[in-house]
């Protein structure tokens, strides 16, 4: 099967810093891909070279057999991937339903479909008790809703999430988990930046682990997890050691 | 929305009574100043209070306006209504290609950008021999004799009361297309851009097609104002018609009724043009500047207590008596009547 989304030896750097070197992997449609690795990785740089936030130095990202490396953000959202921000971005004088609305807007000019597409999302997302809530009100569990909810109703076909349950709870997590599944059910694919590693092996089926730039391994979370490479990036050399002779 | 369109329809209604109540020259005047800068308080609000891009330059859009239907009328004697239209066109030609290369930068240097473009605009009329340089244009009087019709058809009349419905019907079609605005894609688009840019790309907003767009918008209504201005007073000059002064009337008395709200203009005009019209009326030559400092003081009242503006106070008042619309309409009722 063809890959929906591949991401072909992208380098990106700035100044003589390196924050991403060489990486390639792809998403294949209803998909769960997560991006792990420790702080400073290089993942949401990967993000942002990605969703054409960054120019990437080197390298080339293929959606659905299209070349998307030079373009503009707003031109990739309207192709079909869609982004959430690690740090959450809601718009704070705007109430929940209206943050959803303007991302509803992208495929219609009608107020009354967008509100539509908006009530669904906000269905989907367990939000329809909060719509009147300015975004500025909100609780930081409810922001990510938001955010995730807005970049929902811009009907993509990959969603990108970026840290989508750090800061959560556990039921929120587990709810942000349920959520995920019920995506990938509806034929979306997600590529998930995530920390939480038992919310994110459960449901992917496929983990890329970077560390310091650099992809070290990628396959499924169970093979992923017993990678001597992975325990040594996050746990470093002694523990890596110690770990061995156990 | 209904409700917005309840508090609509009784300011014009207040508006269009005030003629039938009074004929005092001076109240007319006012209210006819008071209509034109409420239109442009609107149009400033289009770029700056929903696209959240500050300009400080507006004008340049209205003296754009103001020149080209009087230079129409005076070198070709072409009607007014067409200059009207062109003035709108040239000035959103003129905005576009300011605004884009001013687009790439950010808040206080947008408008920075925007005061120094309307001033070399303003340079340009100075010494322009064709647009009558500093010397300014007095325009052509037709015959006091002419009938209606005629009148109509070159904008210019003996009475005031014409000049209050037409200044009445330009405001309710500026205020309408606003409120359509406000609650079209593009007023969401909009206001998503003035929060932040990067959400706005990230859910497929071009953030420079659309600030374009606001900024075109902007820029022809405002001309049309300017043009409207210049039929009235007769007499245009370039210090008169691109100064500082009307760029900061026109944000001043936006900032003071409530940014980013319909009503905003019409509330902060309805308290500034009466206030420095009076003051002008009452104490002459030698109180110039006085209504300026009562204004200054309410703009840093406002800026400190209510940034939101009257309108802040009145959703404020309304939301602690929990009498849902009453308590605005009756504020609003209180400030236009002024």
């Amino acid at each position: 099967m063809k890959p929906l989304l591949e991401i072909k030896n992208i380098t990106m750097k700035f100044g003589s810093l390196v924050a991403n070197e060489d990486i390639s992997f792809t998403v294949h449609e209803n998909e769960i891909v997560s991006l792990i690795g420790p702080n400073g990785a290089g993942k949401t740089t990967l993000f942002n070279c990605i969703t054409g936030f960054y120019r990437p130095f080197s390298g080339k990202v293929i959606y659905n057999g299209k070349d998307i490396t030079r373009m503009t953000s707003y031109q990739i959202c309207k192709l079909g991937i869609t982004r959430t921000f690690q740090i959450v971005k809601t718009l704070n004088e705007m109430t929940v339903e209206e943050n959803v609305m303007t991302g509803a807007f992208l495929h219609t000019n009608s107020r009354k479909k967008a509100e539509e597409i908006a009530k669904e999302t906000l269905e989907l997302t367990g939000l329809m008790p909060k719509k009147n809530v300015l975004g500025a009100n909100l609780t930081i569990a409810d922001r990510k809703r938001v955010e995730i909810a807005r970049a929902l109703a811009t009907n993509p076909r990959i969603l990108m999430l970026d840290e989508c349950m750090a800061g959560l709870n556990q039921t929120e997590i587990k709810e942000v988990m349920d959520l995920c599944l019920k995506l990938k059910e509806k034929g979306l694919s997600l590529l998930i930046v995530e920390h939480i590693m038992e919310a994110i092996m459960p449901i992917s089926d496929k983990v890329v682990v970077l560390n310091a730039g650099k992809k070290i391994t990628e396959g499924n979370p169970q093979d992923v997890v017993n990678n001597d490479e992975v325990i040594k990036a996050y746990l470093g050399e002694r523990y890596h050691a110690k770990s061995k002779k156990s | 929305m209904v409700k917005n369109k309840k508090i609509l329809f009784i300011i014009i209604a207040i508006l269009a009574l005030i003629p039938i109540i009074t004929r005092t020259k001076a109240v007319l005047n006012a209210i006819i100043l008071l209509l034109i800068f409420a239109t442009l308080g609107e149009a400033w609000n289009i770029i700056t209070g929903f696209a959240g891009q500050t300009s400080f330059g507006h004008a340049a859009f209205f003296g754009i306006g103001a020149y080209t239907s009087t230079i129409v009328f005076y070198r070709y004697n072409i009607t007014p209504w067409v200059g009207l239209i062109l003035g709108g066109i040239i000035a959103a030609v003129v905005a576009a290609i300011m605004s884009y290369p001013c687009f790439k930068l950010k808040g206080h240097y947008f408008a920075v950008a925007t005061l120094a473009v309307a001033e070399i605009i303003k340079q340009i009329f100075v010494s322009w021999d064709y647009v009558e340089g500093a010397t300014g244009i007095s325009l052509p009087i037709i015959q006091r004799s002419s009938g209606f019709a005629k009148r109509l058809f070159y904008l210019q009349f003996n009475e005031k009361i014409p000049w209050v419905y037409i200044c009445l019907v330009l405001f309710t079609a500026v205020i309408l297309l606003c409120s359509y605005l406000e609650n079209s894609k593009m007023g969401y688009y909009l206001k998503a851009i003035r929060e932040s840019h990067e959400v706005a790309e990230s859910i497929g907003i071009n953030p420079t097609n659309y600030k374009l767009y606001a900024m075109l918008i902007s820029a022809f209504i405002s001309a049309i104002c300017g043009s409207m201005y210049a039929q009235y007073i007769l007499y245009i000059d370039p210090f008169m018609i691109f100064s500082l002064d009307i760029s900061m009337k026109i944000v001043l008395l936006t900032v003071l009724g409530g940014v980013g709200n319909v009503f905003g203009p019409i509330i902060g005009a309805s308290i500034f043009i009466p206030l420095s019209e009076f003051t002008r009326i009452k104490l002459g030559g030698s109180g110039t500047g006085v209504d300026l400092m009562i204004y200054g003081l309410l703009i840093i009242l406002i800026t400190c207590y209510q940034p939101k503006g009257v309108i802040g106070i009145v959703q404020k008042l309304t939301e602690k008596s929990k009498k849902t619309n009453v308590g605005g309409e009756g504020k609003i009722e209180a400030t236009s009547g002024n």
